[in-house]
């Protein structure tokens, strides 16, 4: 009963989604009051049926409703509860459920809290949004349907897949798809303003907390899955470039565009057509990748059971969506007055060429991600494009990012003056060339490319100090005044700097953990010892152990530094019997110098194993500065300019007040 | 207007067209390093309650083989299962299959209750031999001819489309790709 409850309220849902995306728009172009208006409680609706259906499927899970096939397939009685839970998106159907509740709830979101919004404009973003919704809610409804019941029910379910068994990926894809979808809002924003044939500055201050906040999600969500990749995989890595990974990663890139260049469109009124293209890629993108993971085109770890006709179905979707939207944008591009033209050597100028680097890394991760599709079309040769391609085309275009988005804070707007901007950011410079010679000093023989990973870092986590300090007038002011100054500080620029220290923080990581790693392949006897790093591992030898759904075999290797025990630690590789699969659990201990990490593989038969031993300096900086990166974003969100309502109270305000 | 707000929707198209062509690869079908090449020397005991157990020797004893690799736990295995039972029943196909990392138990109950097209089994407990066949999921199905050279490899469920098109023909000894030494 509750699954065909669910089932109804999927249908439902895709009736409303139709009623929301027609409706208003022919209501707003027609001026048809009521036809309008059906917009909000069509979209509040649509958010209630898929909330109750989501719940639904989560019920049968939770409850281990083996008459549902998908529970069947994707779930087991003995799995803890949190799996249970998680599996309700650990799948095609039930993750796709999740992407439109998460889109619908957007779309509610605009409907309940954007009073401010003009009543025309409010009402067309949320008829794209219901037309994006009646892409995927066909596809769910159609192919995908999460409440088929098998007959006669099976006793025991099929288990999930022991690698998605695990916390940090039990959040990852909501997180992901909050960031996904949340694009979809500037998409359907990008839309009604080329319906509308107007971007103005409240435009731009419409759509900037809605992609902060996809941003911020998207990155927590890609960081938890960089970060489990690093901990479960047992390969010591944390980035592999995979198509998946790239899937999201390419969004993250054109939002990150989107966010600077709508500033632009906020506090100049130009560069409007170019931020609505962005609007449009961004979530294309986003759609993009969900075509990857689940039409099997690409080859990837991460992709789901795949179906050809579901593919068809996705990208028959994809080219009315995109290809819509980028005809629309041919069409009506033109009438979107460009604003006047603007000094190089200026705020809004370091931003487009922020938008040129960004967007330029973006179409290199797009090319490397597309490259065996296109070969293998071409010619039918069958390549991966690893990661030498990416390191060697990303990196040089990151570097000249990475040295202006110091920079650019510190222009004024209009017309810049280079070398007092360069003066203010003396102190940044100073401590990056101190940095890089003390690591010269320290480490010889590293490489020079280290060490400019070690000046940038250094130099983008002063230039966020510098920006602040700036800000504050700490050392041209009273002391009295800074923390008046400090008090007064806007949330959006606070968060600005601390979002830009965190992507220092993040190269330092990845810097250092590239460039002090330490590794060691051995084959270990119980009680032999290898020394690596300035440790001493001696193994123990490994034993049976028993978790909840799996059997597992734990090694216990001590670690001695300077002849003190200082840890022990206890790698497994676990096996599980539904499904039958084996994962690895890497035991890490993070000490100050870095991660001590081991993985332990098969036996090699002879009572021996292989241990793979790394120590990783620096790599919690990696995910911390992810953490930075969020919070600066959510400091920036709380920002009351952000707020979806404030433009008109700010307007009332600025009446009073002389312009910043 | 420009030309160059036409650029986007250009690249756009480029990318669906690829996409498309894309479809139809199918990139899972990786051409298996083994055809062309002997199956790998193996020996495995029959499934719990069967008499004759697989070996190697077995498929190089002259009549073409059909290899079918499948698991009581695995759901596409289902799915084939009929097919493979009406191919059975024809009685001119010799269809062996290898039960892979399967609860003893597990395989005999799934093979009592969905029939049995097998005329011989192997149980391939701890999944050895199937990584000497490069099996990477199950079902997998190959083709061998009577001296034991691996002529076709097919992942995934099996279609009636594909045992027309692609098996039943190689069984017949058509297409035949010849194994070096």
């Amino acid at each position: 009963m509750i699954p065909e409850l669910g089932h109804f309220s999927v249908i439902l849902a895709l009736v409303v989604a139709i009623v929301q995306g027609t409706f208003p728009l022919v209501g707003t172009s027609r001026r048809v009051p009521s036809w309008t208006a059906v917009a909000q409680p069509a979209a509040l609706a649509q958010a209630a049926l898929l909330a109750f259906s989501f719940a639904c499927l989560t019920y049968v899970y939770v409850t281990s409703d083996f008459s549902v096939l998908n529970v069947w397939q994707n779930s087991h009685t003995e799995k803890p509860l949190l799996y249970k839970i998680s599996g309700v998106w650990g799948n095609h159907e039930g993750s796709l459920l999740l992407w439109v509740l998460i889109l619908a709830l957007f779309g509610a979101a605009v409907a309940g809290f954007g009073r401010n919004i003009p009543p025309v404009l409010r009402a067309r973003v949320i008829a794209v949004q219901g037309l994006v919704a009646v892409g995927f809610l066909g596809l769910l409804v159609f192919m995908s349907n999460p409440f088929e019941r098998v007959v006669p029910a099976p006793l025991e379910g099929n288990g999930l897949n022991p690698l998605l068994q695990d916390p940090g990926l039990a959040f990852h894809p909501p997180f992901l798809y909050l960031g996904y979808v949340g694009f979809s809002i500037a998409f359907s924003f990008a839309i009604a303003a080329l319906i509308d044939g107007r971007v103005d500055a409240a435009w731009a201050r419409w759509v900037r907390p809605w992609t902060l906040a996809a941003w911020t999600f998207l990155t927590i969500g890609i960081a938890l899955g960089s970060w489990w990749a690093y901990y479960e995989l047992g390969w010591g890595g944390w980035w592999f470039w995979d198509p998946v990974e790239n899937a999201s990663f390419m969004p993250w890139l054109a939002g990150t565009a989107l966010l600077h260049s709508a500033i632009v469109v906020e506090r100049r009124d130009t560069l409007k057509a170019w931020t609505v293209l962005l609007a449009i890629l961004t979530f294309s993108l986003s759609l993009l990748g969900t075509f990857i993971v689940r039409s099997g085109v690409l080859n990837s770890v991460h992709a789901f059971a795949t179906d050809p006709s579901r593919g068809v179905f996705i990208l028959a979707f994809l080219v009315i969506a995109i290809g819509g939207a980028l005809t629309l944008y041919a069409s009506r591009a033109a009438k979107l007055a460009p604003g006047g033209l603007f000094a190089p050597i200026s705020r809004e100028g370091t931003l487009v060429l922020n938008n040129l680097l960004l967007m330029a890394a973006t179409g290199t991760v797009l090319l490397g991600t597309m490259y065996p599709l296109f070969l293998d079309a071409v010619t039918g040769e069958k390549v991966t494009v690893g990661p030498p391609f990416f390191n060697s085309t990303f990196a040089p275009l990151m570097a000249p990012l990475v040295i202006l988005m110091t920079i650019g804070p510190m222009l004024p707007w209009k017309r810049g003056d280079l070398s007092g901007a360069l003066a203010r950011l003396k102190f940044a410079a100073l401590l990056a060339a101190i940095t890089a010679a003390l690591t010269l000093y320290v480490t010889a023989g590293i490489p020079p490319l280290a060490v400019g990973g070690i000046a940038l870092g250094t130099w983008v986590v002063g230039g966020a100090l510098a920006d602040v300090a700036e800000r504050w007038g700490v050392g041209r002011v009273q002391w009295r005044d800074v923390v008046a100054r400090a008090v007064n500080t806007p949330r959006a620029a606070l968060g600005a700097a601390i979002a830009h220290a965190g992507v220092g923080v993040l190269i330092l990581g990845i810097t250092g953990s590239l460039a002090w790693e330490t590794e060691r392949l051995e084959a270990m006897k119980p009680g032999q010892s290898v020394e690596f790093a300035g440790y001493t591992a001696v193994f123990d030898g490994a034993r049976p152990a028993r978790g909840p759904n799996y059997d597992a075999i734990r090694g216990t290797f001590r670690i001695y530094q300077d002849n003190a025990l200082i840890a022990v630690m206890e790698p497994e590789t676990r096996r599980f019997a539904n499904p039958p699969m084996a994962t690895t659990e890497a035991a890490i201990r993070p000490r100050f110098g870095g991660d001590i990490y081991i993985a332990m593989g098969e036996s090699t038969g002879d009572g021996g194993f292989a241990a793979r031993l790394y120590r990783k300096p620096m790599i919690h900086w990696i995910w911390s500065g992810a953490l930075i990166m969020v919070l600066g974003g959510l400091l920036s969100l709380s920002d009351r300019r952000h707020r979806v309502g404030a433009p008109a109270r700010r307007a009332a305000a600025a009446a009073l007040a002389p312009a910043e | 207007m420009t030309w160059r707000v036409l650029v986007p929707l250009a690249v756009f198209v480029v990318l669906a067209v690829a996409l498309a062509v894309g479809l139809t690869l199918r990139p899972r079908e990786i051409p298996s390093a083994l055809i062309g090449k002997m199956a790998p020397t193996f020996d495995l005991a029959p499934v719990k309650g069967r008499a004759t157990g697989l070996s190697s020797d077995d498929l190089r004893a002259g009549t073409p083989t059909l290899v079918n690799v499948f698991a009581s736990w695995c759901i596409p295995c289902r799915e084939e299962h009929p097919l493979l039972m009406d191919l059975a029943r024809t009685g001119r196909v010799l269809i062996v299959g290898i039960n892979q990392r399967d609860e003893p138990e597990a395989a005999e109950r799934w093979l009592a209750a969905f029939g049995d097209p097998y005329s011989r089994t192997g149980a391939d407990r701890d999944g050895r031999v199937s990584i000497e066949w490069g099996v990477y999921g199950v079902p997998e199905t190959f083709v061998v001819d009577g001296r034991g050279c691996i002529q076709y490899k097919h992942i995934s469920v099996l279609t009636r489309d594909v045992l027309e098109r692609e098996i039943l023909p190689r069984l017949r000894g058509e297409r035949q790709v010849r194994c070096d030494g």
